[in-house]
């Protein structure tokens, strides 16, 4: 779950990227993850489930994930596939669901902005090194604090939590 | 260095003297809460990870609320896995049809907030209970897994940003345009991570019921958690509903702030946020040639009965404008029986609206009242994102009951002046 690395390439949305489009609210009368991700960023971009590889990055401007509580919305991200969300602030209850459901994510203002869709992105977690092959740009993103750490090592929060 | 309010919550539950902004601390919970869309999710964690049981029957809440009474039979399944849950660690707080209400109304009616308390729920809008005093913060499914089994959660100890209201609020304008027009002035993340911490001898203007719909909308601001000093009305408040000890807080005087706000409650007009963001507020001589499809009053935001008593004076007498549908919808059994005894659901009926029982499904665009492509919506609720109320070319105008009624009236968005 806790890759060391990913590899992939950008999908690219701008900034206040809602919960409502990333999930829409008429798809959570289920909380099955494949179901979800077949819905997955429907509202803002309607082929994204069928250009998603697994493995592909996302990359979101200000306030990411901003909205709704709803758990679907990193599920489904994770779900279908991505490695790796990037963008420049996240919204705090969705910060809070990707570190517990070990759905990697980092903050990186520069790179949010700067990389293209379609890029091609290394990045390295522990580091917290980004790299857009395609342009050639290297970033560093803020490193977790030792808390979250320990909880996405451990492979989530309900891991972290069992003796 | 001072505390926040918000700050002395966590410091209390945390067991700690003292905590400062930034600090990661594991924090005990008073209440825990989840509804028919997040409970479920927050089960399949619990029993994934195996956990034995609850840490507190007493403190756990689970309204059917959302997709409920059950839009469909996925609706009706994820209600029933809650009702199993509630029935298998014998939940005291579990609310469904003919019992629940809009969960953000229906736990302070029923006093399982009190302030000074700390709770989570899995919902955003959590932050309704700062109303009362209390650090109340919206999570996920996750995290509401753990606090069920342990009563225990983490947190980073907020910043916060300062509202000194004073004034006089102009009549018929009322909390929700006060809220609107503050997250018009600092934006959808003007305080994304912090504290909203409101007080000033303006507060006696809000009604209890003004400032859970301020609070509500917090986290329309990107907050993690609006609170309100505790004054003789939130006391009042409270003890008609609370029986049990509870200790509230206030601000030390060399509290911190990253930014203090003077806010002339008197110089607020009617506010109406347009499409897509609640940021995007314009007061009424802004409000332009807007034709309305519906009109929806209620929700955690403005269903309580304040709310339905300020759309009935409106609407007492009229009737509702030709092509457009108003749905009025208490958001708790109480206030519901409340609209009957005080005349005010006669009222409705005869202006020509939907009077429906509790339920939060229009505002998420679930059900009773969802917009085809191209409508357009006036509601009382909390957000209006693209597809929030349905079709992603459906637009969503968020305003007040009073604001709400009226145009429900002229058939489009339009100020009230009496």
């Amino acid at each position: 779950m806790n890759k060391l690395t990913a590899h992939g390439s950008v999908h690219k949305y701008g900034d206040n990227v809602d919960t409502d489009v990333i999930i829409p609210a008429r798809y959570l009368n289920t909380a099955d993850h494949k179901e979800l991700a077949a819905h997955c960023m429907e509202d803002i971009d309607k082929d994204f489930v069928n250009k998603v590889k697994s493995g592909d990055i996302m990359v979101g401007e200000a306030n990411f994930g901003c909205g709704s509580s709803r758990e679907h919305a990193p599920i489904a991200i994770k779900e279908s596939g991505i490695a790796c969300v990037i963008a420049c602030t996240f919204a705090r209850i969705f910060y809070r669901n990707a570190i517990n459901i070990g759905l990697p994510i980092l903050e990186c203002p520069q790179a949010a902005k700067e990389i293209k869709a379609g890029d091609e992105v290394d990045i390295d977690f522990d580091s917290g090194v980004i790299t857009d092959v395609t342009s050639g740009k290297t970033y560093t993103a803020e490193p977790f604090p030792e808390f979250i750490k320990d909880i996405i090592d451990k492979g989530g929060l309900l891991n972290s939590l069992k003796k | 260095m001072g505390m926040t309010m918000s700050q002395k919550i966590l410091a209390k539950h945390a067991g700690l003297s003292e905590v400062k902004e930034g600090q990661l601390i594991r924090a005990k919970l008073d209440m825990v809460l989840a509804n028919d869309i997040t409970g479920p999710v927050a089960i399949n964690e619990f029993n994934k990870a195996g956990f034995g049981g609850v840490f507190d029957k007493c403190r756990i809440s689970l309204v059917m609320d959302h997709f409920a009474p059950n839009k469909d039979i996925k609706a009706a399944t994820q209600c029933k896995q809650c009702r199993d849950f509630a029935g298998k660690y014998d939940i005291v707080n579990f609310y469904d049809a003919g019992e629940m209400g809009v969960e953000h109304a229906l736990l302070p009616e029923k006093g399982l907030i009190a302030p000074g308390e700390l709770c989570i729920g899995a919902d955003s809008h959590t932050c309704t209970y700062g109303a009362l005093g209390a650090f109340s913060t919206g999570v996920g499914s996750t995290d509401m897994a753990a606090g069920m089994a342990t009563g225990e959660a983490w947190f980073k100890v907020p910043a916060a940003i300062r509202f000194n209201l004073h004034g006089k609020l102009q009549k018929y304008v009322s909390g929700k345009d006060v809220i609107l027009h503050i997250i018009g002035m600092i934006g959808v993340d003007g305080a994304l991570y912090k504290s909203m911490e409101f007080g000033g001898d303006g507060l006696s203007e809000l009604t209890v019921d003004d400032r859970l719909c301020m609070a509500n909308m917090a986290i329309e601001a990107g907050a993690k958690n609006g609170i309100f000093e505790v004054d003789d009305q939130t006391i009042a408040y409270v003890k008609e509903r609370v029986n049990r000890e509870f200790e509230y807080f206030t601000a030390d005087e060399d509290a911190e702030y990253e930014k203090v706000y003077d806010i002339d409650l008197g110089e607020i007009k009617q506010t109406v946020a347009f499409p897509h963001l609640p940021e995007n507020t314009r007061t009424e001589e802004e409000f332009g040639d807007v034709k309305i499809d519906q009109a929806v009053i209620g929700s955690c935001t403005n269903g309580r009965i304040s709310d339905m008593r300020a759309a009935a004076e409106v609407l007492k007498g009229k009737r509702v404008a030709a092509g457009v549908r108003c749905i009025v919808i208490p958001a708790t059994q109480k206030i519901y029986l409340q609209c009957i005894q005080e005349g005010l659901a006669e009222i409705f009926i005869n202006a020509g609206c939907v009077f429906s029982t509790p339920t939060c499904g229009p505002c998420l665009g679930g059900h009773m009242g969802i917009l085809a492509a191209g409508e357009r919506a006036i509601s009382t609720t909390n957000r209006n994102f693209v597809g929030r109320m349905g079709h992603t070319e459906s637009e969503v105008y968020l305003a007040s009951p009073v604001v709400a009624a009226a145009s429900a009236i002229e058939g489009k968005i339009t100020g009230y002046k009496g």
